[in-house]
């Protein structure tokens, strides 16, 4: 179970890293004719600080059409403007805009090769639908009869019949009948999964294969609303909609923006007192390097690649807003079957008691568990040959096998000569030998210690016991079952804590279980004997307190406290009800991954406000360059501020523009990949990234500008 | 003693002076706006004036009390400068004229106290004390009350209110600015400050001449300029005038004054959240620019180049023997950071460079430490912005203080840090960009021509916006225009941040508060101070970069 857990994840991970190629010439390239598309103002329109820009070029371009018939460029600030000045000018604030578009195509286009693969399995298909259908008196469907009707037909609540090899028609929940499935057109886990009417695996999606078997299905959504068809609108970005932290974020983008309008707009009749007048040229190329372009241009792609960042590890946010959510959790819900340990137990030891010998034991553990299926079973059978290799497994056939049953609670084998062997829980079983006589109370009290030992270890005690051909019973000693966390949680656990993020298991096991296990897998809390509603109550105790909950589930009876948390990841092999009350659906159904999403949620948020201090950060740079420029004929001391020694006033101005649209095609694998992100506290996130994007952003163009410079200079007239 | 040890000596006393203030001061003025009970004589003012004083009031009406009495003050002072010929203790001076009395009914009232006028010959005894020295005390309670309210909206969780303003206001007027002031005055006196009803007295000089020397009740209104960062001067000289600071140690105590409040509200900041080490970190941005600013203007101002200067041994134009180039550049900082507006020296005189700091001083946004109230509010603002930007970077929705910050609370901060630039640079430019104006402006207001002519209005527009009230004196500013457009700009300067200070407190007080975790941005440590610096310097001064450029950077550089 542990390696299929780990081989599943790893083999997702490689199948995404083909899908998401490296950024390249070739991706900007193939993004160009969307770019060039969202240039018109109706698209730019949505993003003011761009729009400012594409204003501004626009402006620009008539100047230069029109000054060459006025005898070239005007004087601006006292000096005198190379022929050549406003074209660069407009050239490079075209680019900018053009960057910018070129950053959300390109990040778009990472989702559409997913979307392609899945608008495949949305190919018509003929379903068979059983317009008569009798729940009662004919669940599986095999008398009704049933029509052929293309899937694109079918509604809310019809019910079609499925069989191997063909492709199931609709999303639905099955209602009668088990198969598996490929699901890979969806998850790309080429492994069949099993699914089954009732209980917590009923449903299945539209366009995944049917393998085996018959299966009933009733469809549960409307067609072209199906989640196929929600997928692909995510993966396209079609549905995006900004984030509050990225309104916010915008808010403050188009405030900036504006003061740096008032600041250009005023310079004009400020300067003009001291005959020091820019030209608009000049205007209009300060305002572009003052407003915080970079971050503008690249914000809607930050936002697309966090999503795409989630799909690449097969998880679907049905909203950006969570995404968003999952880096502001404080609070991990993780149940601890499937999350923190693996879903069986495990036998870890064999505890004689009452005189019996180990070996004793050992061999009765060993008869008992033999026609035992489950896991545990089977886990028995393995310690018990190991600890005595000498134990065959021929003795089954001599017996009748005593399966588990829910009033029994225990197991075992009946021998032909009137032996009897049992195993099972320990009330139960200790019964069940005190039939033929009260046990003596040393074993009573020895058994019962041994019982509490392995319940406070967070073990499940199973208890053995047996009868001889006269009659005459005793207990021969308890199996500890163990709870075997997975491996390298303790360590995950540690790295939440250092973010910030509390840990709480869920767990239908009594407390005192609960606490061993808790304790071993490191988390900081935990619930045990949990129903649903206990789960209900800890995520509002937790949002009354502020907090913010993330939880998986995939029980139609999580969908309530999947609703209620704020990050609620419905796992892929869970109902629709659940699937439909979650934000988020784990495709690979992997518990575990929640983590990464927090992660996800993070990296999203810090990448977008290390660029936006960058951006902010590169104005120091930039004021450098272009005020001493500005006026650099009107008032020759300014040259004093002019720190980077700049070639010329023209040249000056037209490299911090130039400057100013470079950095954007030099970021966008930035806001592609993301931040890098590495698990510490606040003050450490922030001090590396401060350094990182503050100072950077402080000194970058300094060294950028300056380098431009020295090319642009060597142009005739700058 | 050499001049600069003994100014690293009164700057010592200051920086002294002021920590022993910061703890009892600040603790003192939390529990005045803490506490439950009401003085015997409160109740009486609330009985007379119908103000339930138990009331707790939402934003919307905490701003309109605000705007209310502020309407109400203006009037007032309006009115009383209109009646002057009919009132007592007038001197004789007739009343003043319409627009003057508008542009000084304002500026008392925003706590902007910029004067377009001579007071010794314009207002009679009667305005100043009914008028103008009342508003000193009011306009500065309002500043505390505001701030005091956006605290109580950063340490309440889920509550619709802010508080009372009227109880504000009152609690601050006679708890804290009436006491202190009438001690502030004492010691003034024994300084060597004057207080009488003298009127004008003729006097035989020395040469054989007669000289008019004007008397008046100057300490207790000198007080109360100083501790509620107003800054009117009872005389046209204001604090170089012998009769309002007559020494060099009076010169410490009034630069003492003006800070003591402003640089204590972070402590009273830090007991209301409870937590003190968020009022240090506060305390520690206003500071660093404090001492950076006073270092910057003596430099600037001992290193002054040029002719005169030269020839006269120190860049002493337009400014007192008695304190030096140095205790003027203490007093110049004071002032300008502050939001006091008072002179000691005239700025106009300044090194062009040692101008444009004065002026920079004001254009941060006059945060460190800022007016009484309105510094702590300025530089909480700003604190919010800084926390939503580096916020971001720790992968968190950004919050200060427990409190989320979301489009609204962004929306308001952005608001506020938009009004100030906008006016000084719109002002400014319509100064010189509409023809009939900038005729008026360049004949008749400007007194030097040239590059410092630009400087004198930029400086005029910057000082009215910031509501801080000193000028470039070179200004002739009694003109319609000015005495009209600064009004507005002082008006809309105070009234329009106070309306985003209390809308985003309203916003803040009703969420709910995020418990703090490992994940949580610290905003104590000093990382986040130096974030803070530089947020207040690329979001206020680098805005005013191309202006500065303009006017004090290409004369200072010529």
């Amino acid at each position: 179970m542990s390696t299929t857990t780990e081989e599943r994840t790893e083999s997702s991970v490689h199948r995404h890293k083909d899908t998401a190629a490296p950024f390249g010439p070739r991706q900007l390239l193939a993004a160009l004719p969307v770019a060039l598309r969202k240039l018109h103002p109706r698209q730019m329109w949505r993003n003011p600080v761009m729009f400012i820009v594409e204003v501004g070029a626009a402006l620009t371009t008539l100047i230069a059409i029109t000054e060459p018939l006025s005898g070239g460029p005007v004087e601006s600030g006292g000096t005198a403007m190379p022929s050549a000045f406003t074209v660069s000018i407009a050239v490079w604030l075209w680019l900018t805009v053009l960057f910018a578009n070129l950053a959300e195509a390109v990040a778009e286009g990472r989702g559409k090769a997913q979307a392609e693969s899945l608008r495949a399995t949305r190919t018509s298909t003929i379903a068979h639908r059983v317009p008569h259908y009798d729940e009662t008196a004919d669940p599986g469907a095999l008398v009704a009869t049933s029509e052929a009707i293309a899937s694109a037909d079918l509604h809310l609540g019809d019910v079609v019949v499925v069989t191997a090899g063909e492709l199931i028609p609709g999303d639905g929940d099955i209602v009668w009948g088990i198969a598996s499935v490929d699901e890979s057109a969806i998850t790309g886990e080429s492994a069949p999964v099993v699914r089954e009417s009732g209980g917590d695996r009923s449903a299945v999606t539209g366009g995944t294969r049917v393998l085996s078997d018959r299966i009933v299905v009733r469809i549960t959504s409307k067609p072209g609303e199906t989640f196929v068809d929600r997928m692909i609108r995510l993966v396209e970005g079609a549905s995006r909609q900004k984030t509050p932290n990225e309104i916010a974020l915008n808010i403050l983008l188009a405030t900036l923006s504006i003061v740096f309008v008032v600041v250009v707009l005023t310079i004009g009749p400020m300067a003009g007192y001291s005959d020091a007048a820019p030209s608009v040229p000049v205007l209009i190329a300060l305002l572009v390097c003052l407003i915080p372009t970079t971050i503008g241009a690249l914000l809607s792609a930050i936002g697309i690649a966090g999503m795409d960042r989630l799909v690449q590890r097969n998880v679907l946010a049905l909203s950006g807003r969570a995404v968003e959510a999952a880096g502001d959790v404080t609070t991990l819900l993780l149940d601890k079957t499937g999350t923190i340990t693996y879903g069986n137990r495990q036998a870890a030891e064999f505890i004689p008691v009452g005189g019996a010998g180990e070996a004793e034991l050992v061999a009765a553990a060993h008869a008992a568990s033999l026609a035992d299926p489950t896991p545990e079973g089977s886990s028995i059978v393995l310690l018990a040959e190991r600890l005595d290799p000498t134990l065959t497994r021929v003795q089954q056939a001599s017996g009748a096998v005593v399966p588990f049953t829910a009033q029994t609670r225990m197991s075992g084998i009946d021998y032909a000569d009137g032996a009897m062997l049992r195993k099972g829980a320990g009330s139960m079983v200790a019964a069940w030998a005190a039939e033929s006589g009260a046990l003596a109370a040393d074993t009573e009290g020895e058994l019962r210690a041994a019982v509490e030992r392995v319940s406070e270890a967070g073990g499940t005690p199973l208890v053995v016991a047996e009868r001889r051909a006269d009659g005459q019973s005793r207990v021969l000693g308890v199996i500890y079952l163990k709870d075997v966390v997975k491996t390298g949680l303790v360590e995950r656990f540690a790295e939440l804590r250092r973010m910030g993020i509390r840990t709480v298991m869920i767990t239908g096991d009594n407390p005192l279980t609960a606490k061993a296990i808790a304790a071993e897998a490191g988390v900081d809390d935990f619930l045990a004997e949990a129903t649903p509603e206990d789960k209900m109550a800890l995520i509002k105790r937790e949002q009354a307190g502020g907090n913010l909950v993330a939880m998986t589930g995939d029980g139609t009876n999580d969908a309530p406290a999947l609703a209620q948390a704020d990050v609620g990841v419905a796992m892929n092999t869970g109902t629709s009800a659940a699937k439909e009350a979650g934000n988020m659906v784990d495709l690979d159904s992997d518990p575990t991954k929640l983590i990464d999403i927090v992660r996800i949620g993070k990296q999203l948020l810090i990448t977008r406000g290390s660029l936006t201090t960058f951006s902010i950060a590169n104005d120091v740079a930039k004021y450098f360059a272009i005020i001493p420029a500005m006026f650099a004929g009107a008032f020759p001391g300014l040259e004093v501020l002019n720190l980077m020694g700049l070639s010329s006033p023209a040249s000056a101005i037209l490299s911090a523009v130039i400057f100013n649209a470079i950095i954007i095609v030099i970021l966008i694998p930035l806001a592609l990949r993301g931040v890098r992100y590495r698990a510490a506290s606040a003050s450490q996130i922030l001090r590396r990234n401060l350094i990182i994007y503050g100072l950077g952003g402080v000194i970058a163009p300094f060294i950028g500008i300056k380098l431009v410079d020295l090319v642009v200079s060597l142009l005739p007239g700058f | 003693m050499p001049p600069l040890v003994l100014f690293a000596l009164q700057l010592l006393t200051l920086a002294l002076l002021l920590a022993v203030l910061y703890r009892p001061l600040g603790d003192y003025m939390a529990t005045v706006y803490s506490s439950t009970r009401h003085l015997r004589v409160e109740k009486v003012i609330y009985r007379l004036t119908g103000v339930n004083q138990d009331a707790e009031q939402t934003w919307p009406i905490y701003f309109r009390s605000v705007l209310a009495f502020s309407a109400v003050g203006i009037l007032a002072v309006y009115g009383l400068q209109r009646l002057q010929a009919f009132l007592p203790f007038a001197l004789g001076l007739p009343a003043v004229s319409e627009q003057l009395s508008f542009n000084t009914a304002i500026s008392f009232v925003t706590n902007t106290n910029w004067q377009s006028y001579s007071p010794e010959a314009t207002m009679g005894y009667s305005v100043q004390l009914l008028g103008l020295a009342v508003q000193n005390f009011l306009s500065a309670a309002v500043g505390i009350a505001v701030a005091v309210a956006l605290v109580r909206g950063l340490a309440r969780a889920a509550s619709p209110t802010l508080g009372n303003f009227w109880v504000d206001l009152v609690r601050g007027s006679l708890r804290i600015l009436l006491p202190f002031a009438a001690v502030a005055a004492i010691v003034l006196l024994a300084g060597g400050v004057i207080q009488n009803f003298a009127g004008f007295q003729d006097v035989g000089t020395l040469a054989g001449g007669t000289q008019s020397i004007p008397g008046g009740p100057v300490a207790s209104q000198e007080a109360i300029k100083l501790l509620g960062t107003n800054g009117g001067g009872f005389f046209n000289a204001n604090s170089a005038h012998p009769f309002e600071n007559p020494t060099a140690w009076v010169n410490l105590v009034e630069v003492l004054l003006m800070l003591a409040i402003p640089f204590a509200l972070p402590r009273t900041f830090g007991r209301m959240v409870g937590d003190n080490r968020q009022g240090y970190a506060i305390l520690a941005a206003m500071g660093t620019f404090f001492v950076l600013s006073v270092s910057l203007l003596s430099a600037l101002e001992l290193g002054g180049r040029g002719t005169a200067p030269v020839l006269a041994g120190g860049a002493m134009e337009g400014k007192e023997q008695r304190f030096g180039e140095l205790g003027s550049a203490l007093f110049g900082t004071t002032s300008t950071l502050t939001s006091t507006g008072a002179v000691n020296s005239m700025h106009d005189s300044y090194t062009a460079l040692g101008g444009g700091t004065t002026m920079l001083n004001m254009m941060l946004g006059e945060l460190a430490p800022g007016g009484v109230g309105s510094g702590l509010y300025g530089m909480l603002v700003i604190a919010i912005l800084a926390v939503f930007i580096a916020g971001l970077m720790v992968g968190r929705t950004p919050e200060y203080l427990g409190k989320k910050l979301g489009a609204r609370e962004i929306k308001l901060a952005s608001l506020y840090i938009l009004t100030t630039p906008t006016l000084v640079l719109v002002g400014t430019a319509l100064s010189f960009g509409i023809p009939v104006i900038r005729e008026s402006v360049i004949g008749t207001s400007i007194l030097n021509p040239g590059l410092h002519g630009f400087s004198e209005v930029l400086y005029a527009f910057t000082s009215a916006a910031n509501n801080n009230g000193s000028a470039f004196a070179g200004l002739t500013a009694n003109t319609p225009w000015f005495n009209t457009a600064l009004g507005v700009a002082m008006l809309l300067g105070r009234l329009l941040p106070i309306l985003f200070v209390l809308a985003l407190a309203g916003s803040l007080a009703a969420q709910e508060k995020v418990p703090v975790t490992a994940g949580t941005l610290p905003t104590h440590r000093p990382l986040f101070v130096g974030l803070l610096c530089g947020t207040v310097v690329i979001v206020s001064a680098l805005t005013y970069f191309p202006v500065l450029a303009l006017g004090p950077l290409a004369e200072g550089l010529l």
